[in-house]
């Protein structure tokens, strides 16, 4: 304990007297998030095998099953006529992300009922600086789970060129930004943890199965040209394409675009509506 | 920054939930170095004070400013003058005290080094020093209320906020937060503001709000509030102040 007796009016200047915070504090306290997302993890090994899991049984039972479902086509960006689990892998790295984006939200409206939100919302660093720091700690854990995805379904004969892996990178983690922000934004519309079974129902299942991660577009088509543009219009099937030309060296320049302006929308409507001054947070009573 | 200026300074501050006004037209302040408590029953709106006070709500109708930097135009700077102790637990139980402490300290811009220095000054001589490595979970409710206090402490703030801190502990867990956070007041020099709906944690030379349906009914140093009511002491001025006598539920009057 200090022994110094403090007069707060004859103190010396503190820490607390300087103003502004330099960009080393802000540097501090993106670690700090990211930090305590990470040792949470580590925490729960089961979300970090239940995120493995499902990706693989897809692959390993799913995929199996469907082997031969894409005929003798060629499709970009593939050079050649590939296997199902070839295709199927990248929209599974997606699905990885997709419920990572909502694991994250379903944590933040956990932390907003048992308080631990409270503590983060109350740095003073700018608000909507503690929920991109929030943001980005999601998406690091998703990125990691990504990878090890990738590397059991090398075993399973996926095998892009190891570039493939270098240039996913960057498509992995702006999916993983649009699908976390879309899941910060769904937090802060949700009062409760019992409402995110409906997240489940409503977001996760349609944004994933109304999507090119099982099957391309071309056969959604033939099927139903109402699905066809049901996908189009999904955030989702983008990033999936975004994933998937990147993993095969190439850009598929309108899925940049959509995922980056997607992901400006959702997590700007996420900043406005955890801003104290005009978000639906503030209307909402809390304990 | 004048030598003169509050801690706390609340002004005209009104809040609503949709129709139900929870505070109206709320004004008071908490000098420097003083230990003020916000005195009300359950319901009387604390809770929403707080959240106002640290910015969870925005202030639409009046001003909150601490040191002097109003938290609507200047809410960082309000905010790291601020330390806080949530009504609710808001510790990681799945994190261990230390790895919550750190990370509350990167909260605020604080090095992992420097924040483990201050853990050691502020735990210097006591108990809880040998747990720093033990998970959250592992720690009785008054220990980890004591760690939500040395926490509020840690970015080294000029104010801090407790929200019924001895809600749900033990007699003895409870003297021993009152003890704790008096005794770091006076080395830490800063000033509190201690909401409570239980009178026996008020000391004669404390300055006490009295807060009752959303309104300031009384402020001022408790032998002032006493005097000015004609009574006997602060339970029977707080009694007559807002017509709770013979109903202890509301109050929980310990004794």
């Amino acid at each position: 304990m200090t022994t110094a007796s403090l007069d707060p009016r004859v103190d010396p200047p503190r820490a607390a007297e300087r103003r502004g915070f330099p960009l080393f504090a802000y540097w501090i306290c993106l670690k700090g998030v990211v930090w305590r997302e990470w040792l949470r993890f580590l925490h729960q090994r089961e979300r970090f095998v239940s995120a493995l899991v499902r990706p693989l049984m897809w692959l390993f039972i799913f995929a199996a099953g469907f082997r031969q479902v894409l005929g003798v086509s060629i499709i970009a960006p593939y050079q050649t006529y590939i296997l199902y689990e070839v295709y199927i892998v990248p929209g599974l790295a997606g699905m990885v992300l997709l419920f990572n984006g909502m694991q994250s939200s379903l944590s933040m409206v956990y932390d907003r009922e048992t308080g631990t939100m409270k503590t983060l919302l109350v740095s003073p660093l700018p608000r909507w600086f503690l929920l991109v720091s929030k943001l980005c700690a999601g998406v690091a854990v998703g990125v990691l789970q990504v990878y090890v995805f990738l590397g059991i379904a090398w075993f399973w004969d996926v095998k892009p060129d190891w570039p493939g892996y270098l240039y996913a990178l960057p498509a992995i983690v702006l999916t993983g930004l649009m699908l976390g922000s879309l899941g910060m934004l769904l937090s802060s519309l949700i009062n409760q943890l019992e409402n995110f079974a409906g997240v489940m129902n409503f977001v996760i299942f349609p944004m994933y199965f109304a999507s090119s991660a099982l099957y391309p577009l071309w056969r959604v088509q033939e099927g139903s040209p109402l699905l066809y543009d049901i996908c189009l219009a999904n955030p989702f099937t983008h990033g999936v394409e975004l994933i998937r030309f990147a993993l095969y060296e190439q850009l598929n320049l309108t899925a940049l675009l959509v995922v980056l302006g997607c992901t400006i929308v959702f997590l700007g409507g996420a900043i406005l509506a955890y801003d104290p001054a005009r978000g639906v947070i503030s209307r909402k009573r809390q304990s | 920054m004048s030598d003169a200026e509050a801690a706390l300074d609340v002004r005209h501050v009104s809040h609503s939930y949709g129709p139900r006004r929870a505070l109206d037209d709320v004004s008071f302040t908490v000098p420097q170095g003083s230990f003020t408590a916000l005195l009300g029953p359950n319901g009387a709106g604390k809770s929403t004070l707080y959240s106002l006070i640290t910015r969870l709500f925005n202030v639409r109708e009046g001003s909150i400013s601490v040191l002097g930097h109003d938290l609507n135009r200047d809410p960082g700077e309000a905010l790291r003058r601020l330390g806080i102790v949530f009504q609710a637990r808001t510790l990681d139980l799945d994190l261990s005290i230390r790895q919550n402490l750190v990370y509350h300290a990167a909260l605020h811009g604080i090095p992992r080094a420097e924040a483990k220095q201050r853990i050691g000054e502020i735990l210097k001589g006591s108990d809880l020093i040998d747990r720093l490595g033990d998970k959250a979970r592992n720690l009785s409710g008054g220990q980890l209320r004591r760690i939500e206090i040395v926490r509020a402490f840690m970015h080294r703030p000029r104010l801090i906020l407790l929200d019924e801190p001895t809600v749900g502990l033990d007699i003895r867990s409870r003297a021993d937060i009152v003890a704790e956070v008096r005794r770091l007041v006076k080395e830490e020099g800063v000033s509190v503001l201690w909401a409570t709906h239980l009178i026996d944690e008020i000391d004669e030379s404390d300055r006490v709000v009295v807060l009752h349906h959303g309104k300031v009914l009384a402020e001022g140093l408790v032998p002032e509030i006493v005097a000015r009511e004609s009574a006997g002491s602060i339970r029977e001025a707080f009694s007559r102040l807002t017509g709770l006598a013979g109903r202890p539920v509301e109050l929980e009057m310990a004794s």
